[in-house]
């Protein structure tokens, strides 16, 4: 039996089961009945082919992990490294790192994802090349997914060139919206209604050359400004307002939309359509209700 | 075919300015094919709607008349995606063609579906921005088929497909309910409907207004033309390109018969004697870019290139690009009819496989064009052939058969970017296992219980297990 048939029968089809990784962002979602049973998925990277620029990995392995495997070939994922955070926890939650700006969201990075069903199969959505329209796009549904509609075993995964180089900066003073308009490609620019920070990847020469231009100053990265715990999503413009806002400190990213506050967002409006839809999608992929109990309601 | 209720057509005349209800015999029939050699559609009646409530009416009076629907963008298609099964309400969504907002601080746009593609772009030009998904018929395919077929092109190759460009998708969902998918804010809660409705080909709903990310233009771009003397050398530099640890805004190959093809077309200065050509594109900022094109010409060198050409400015990159853009047109002069094949293979396995098409399209006795996708492995070999010609079209679906047969063998997929459509419903088992299929039917279930969203394609009959594809009562498939 192969490590993922193996992984299949811990699931089994009855009882409540919920998938556990590193226990970084678990609350997320809301609370899993305390009945469901912990299940942790297998770990190891399958397959590195540095020349196809994809990983084929298990679910089980942490991000930095892989990416310190994939480093020796220049490459990484662009994945949040969160620490202990594991491949298949970051993509249930869906959450994206600091450098989002730059590198895109969490979904765009996968290629292929299998999954063990509610009912205990092994199921593939997905191809493992880098463009593939075959079918319906089961990776994508996964991601954010939160182990409600299967539990994620092994993917593949887009990877990318680490950028030779990498440098936080400082402004003073500016606009951060119109700096992360004027920047080309930048990974990241962080804003606290005060501060700005500016991560920007590339060749040294454009890194030099563009930090120059924008007026910025280097930074060590260990003098980022500490993040709030609660993660708020907003239109990008809608950051704008948090400064005259009455909801305390924040560190924004600029151009991406997320937000870092002590407190948390107010519950959104879900449109009742939407909320039928993803009840229909919820109960076509588990009957009964089995995966991740209470989360996503 | 069955002559068309009057009193369908006379419902939709209720809802639809009587013109942009059409179902005189010329157009049923030629809205019973889309650009790809997928026989065998017929519409029941056409309709042009112009707003998200119309096309609510069409789909809601179809559903009243236990019809199904077919939308359709601009017809480009390939996969046979928008023919007509089951004598549906064709739903036709080119007048719905306004670009309706553009922020430039969000980098966002809400265009409405039968937006074309480069139109979209060229309105953004003065925004210094554009709509990255490129595929070849952009000068005629509309975002809303982009949508549908999570298109690309070969600018995806560091961009990625369409679906890396749409936030937010409002829809008609298959019971006519109206809802919008997906966000302006980058972490919506619940599932990611949006990620599953874009390539869904028409059988999640129909997008009514999509709200597109905008790319800023790269400050640096350089443009390679490499010949190689061999296709072999030129599929390995491919590899070699990929592995050296950048990745190129785009790199195409036109091989073999195809380079005269287009250089008689076009003249865009493509070396006819050549066995193969990649055409590299290299952007972003100008010390990378100088740098990256330089490692390229290097590599290529390394891999057998015969001579390197670097496009001195930008009229002659156009010219080079639209002898790559144009590569379809060019066929016609060889003969009149091609059928364009799209699969996708590991980049490591390009010579293996350009191998085998060659292999098979001998065996057929048919002539095979490459012009591909090369970096991200999306093959497109073109089958140039005269359907005058008795039992050639069972010679070229066989042929096509086992290209994608081959394909899939090699560790690759069914399409990169035009989708299953038709075309492929039926080769979906070799690449999917049962309860695989069964999970993408619980999908298309969860969206359109009922079975009436553009019936018969992408899954195979059969594909939910234990029962057979539900068809809407009164339906002709």
């Amino acid at each position: 039996m192969s490590v993922l048939e193996v992984f299949a029968e811990e699931v089994g089809t009855d009882g409540p089961v919920v998938a556990v990784g590193g226990r970084t962002q678990f609350d997320v979602g809301g609370p899993v009945e305390a009945s469901a049973r912990e299940v942790k998925a297998p770990a190891g990277i399958v397959e590195h082919v540095a020349a196809e620029m994809t990983v084929r990995v298990r679910a089980g392995t942490t991000v930095a992990e892989l990416d310190d495997a994939l480093g020796v070939h220049g490459q990484c994922v662009a994945l949040p490294a969160w620490d202990g955070a594991t491949i298949g926890g970051v993509l249930a939650v869906g959450h994206s790192g600091l450098r989002r700006l730059g590198w895109g969201p969490v979904r765009d990075a996968v290629l292929e994802v299998r999954y063990v069903s509610a009912e205990g199969r092994l199921v593939k959505g997905g191809g493992p090349t880098v463009k593939n329209v075959s079918g319906y796009d089961l990776p994508r549904l996964f991601v954010g997914s939160l182990g409600t509609l299967g539990v994620i075993a092994e993917v593949v995964l887009r990877t990318r060139p680490v950028a030779p180089r990498e440098q936080w900066f400082t402004a003073e003073g500016v606009d951060p919206f119109a700096l992360a308009r004027g920047l080309y490609r930048v990974a990241s620019v962080l804003w606290d209604g005060t501060s700005t920070w500016v991560l920007l990847e590339g060749h040294p020469r454009d890194v030099d050359d563009q930090a120059r231009v924008a007026g910025l100053r280097t930074i060590d990265a260990s003098f980022l400004p500490p993040l709030p715990k609660h993660r708020w999503s907003l239109a990008p413009a809608a950051l704008r307002g948090m400064r005259d806002d009455d909801n305390g400190p924040f560190v924004a990213e600029i151009g991406v939309g997320v937000a870092h506050r002590e407190l948390p967002q107010p519950p959104r409006v879900v449109d009742p359509t939407i909320a039928a839809l993803a009840a229909r999608v919820k109960n076509a992929f588990d009957p009964t209700g089995r995966l991740a109990p209470g989360r996503l309601r | 075919m069955c002559a068309v209720p009057v009193s369908l057509v006379d419902d939709l005349r209720g809802h639809l300015a009587p013109d942009r209800v059409r179902a005189e015999p010329l157009e049923l029939s030629l809205y019973g094919h889309d650009a790809s050699i997928v026989t065998g559609g017929f519409a029941a009646v056409v309709c042009f709607p112009i707003s998200t409530e119309e096309v609510q009416a069409c789909v809601r009076t179809a559903r009243a008349h236990g019809r199904p629907f077919t939308a359709r963008g601009a017809g480009t298609g390939l996969a046979g995606g928008a023919v007509p099964l089951g004598e549906p309400v064709v739903i036709v969504t080119t007048k719905m063609n306004r670009i309706l907002s553009i922020d430039v601080d969000d980098r966002v746009a809400w265009v409405e579906p039968g937006v074309i593609n480069l139109d979209l772009t060229r309105a953004l030009g003065v925004h210094g921005l554009h709509f990255a998904p490129d595929p070849s018929s952009q000068q005629a395919c509309s975002i809303g088929g982009n949508v549908a077929n999570n298109s690309g092109g070969p600018h995806c190759l560091l961009y990625g497909v369409t679906s890396a460009h749409v936030l937010a998708v409002e829809v008609v969902l298959p019971d006519g309910e109206i809802a919008v998918l997906g966000s302006l804010d980058p972490e919506p809660d619940g599932y990611d409907l949006r990620g599953a409705f874009v390539g869904s080909e028409g059988t999640l709903g129909i997008a009514t207004r999509i709200a597109v990310r905008l790319t800023p233009n790269p400050p640096a771009v350089r443009t390679l033309l490499v010949d190689f003397l061999s296709v072999d050398d030129a599929a390995a530099c491919v590899s070699a390109i990929i592995a050296g640890g950048l990745v190129p805004a785009a790199l195409e190959m036109v091989a073999g018969g195809m380079i005269a093809a287009i250089e008689d077309f076009v003249h865009a200065g493509y070396p006819v004697d050549a066995a193969a050509v990649l055409l590299v594109e290299v952007d972003g900022m100008p010390a990378f870019v100088e740098d990256a094109a330089g490692l390229v010409a290097e590599i290529s060198r390394t891999n057998g290139a015969r001579t390197v050409r670097v496009a001195a400015d930008e009229t002659e990159r156009q010219l080079l690009w639209k002898g790559r853009k144009s590569a379809f047109g060019a066929v016609a002069r060889l003969a009149p009819d091609y059928y364009l094949h799209d699969t996708v293979v590991p980049r490591t396995r390009l010579v293996e496989v350009l191998r085998k098409v060659e292999a098979i399209a001998e065996k057929y006795d048919l002539r095979v064009l490459n012009v591909f996708h090369a970096g991200d492995g999306n093959l497109h070999p073109l089958l140039a052939f005269d359907a005058r010609e008795p039992g050639v079209l069972e010679r070229v679906h066989a042929a096509g058969d086992e290209i994608v047969v081959a394909s899939v063998e090699a560790g690759g997929v069914l399409s990169g970017e035009h989708g299953i459509g038709l075309e492929k419903r039926d080769l979906m088992p070799k690449l999917f296992s049962v309860d695989d299929l069964d999970a993408q039917a619980r999908l298309r279930d969860a969206f359109d219980p009922d079975g009436f969203a553009n019936p018969g394609k992408v899954l195979p009959s059969g594909s939910r297990c234990g029962e057979l594809q539900r068809i809407p009562p009164g339906v002709w498939v």
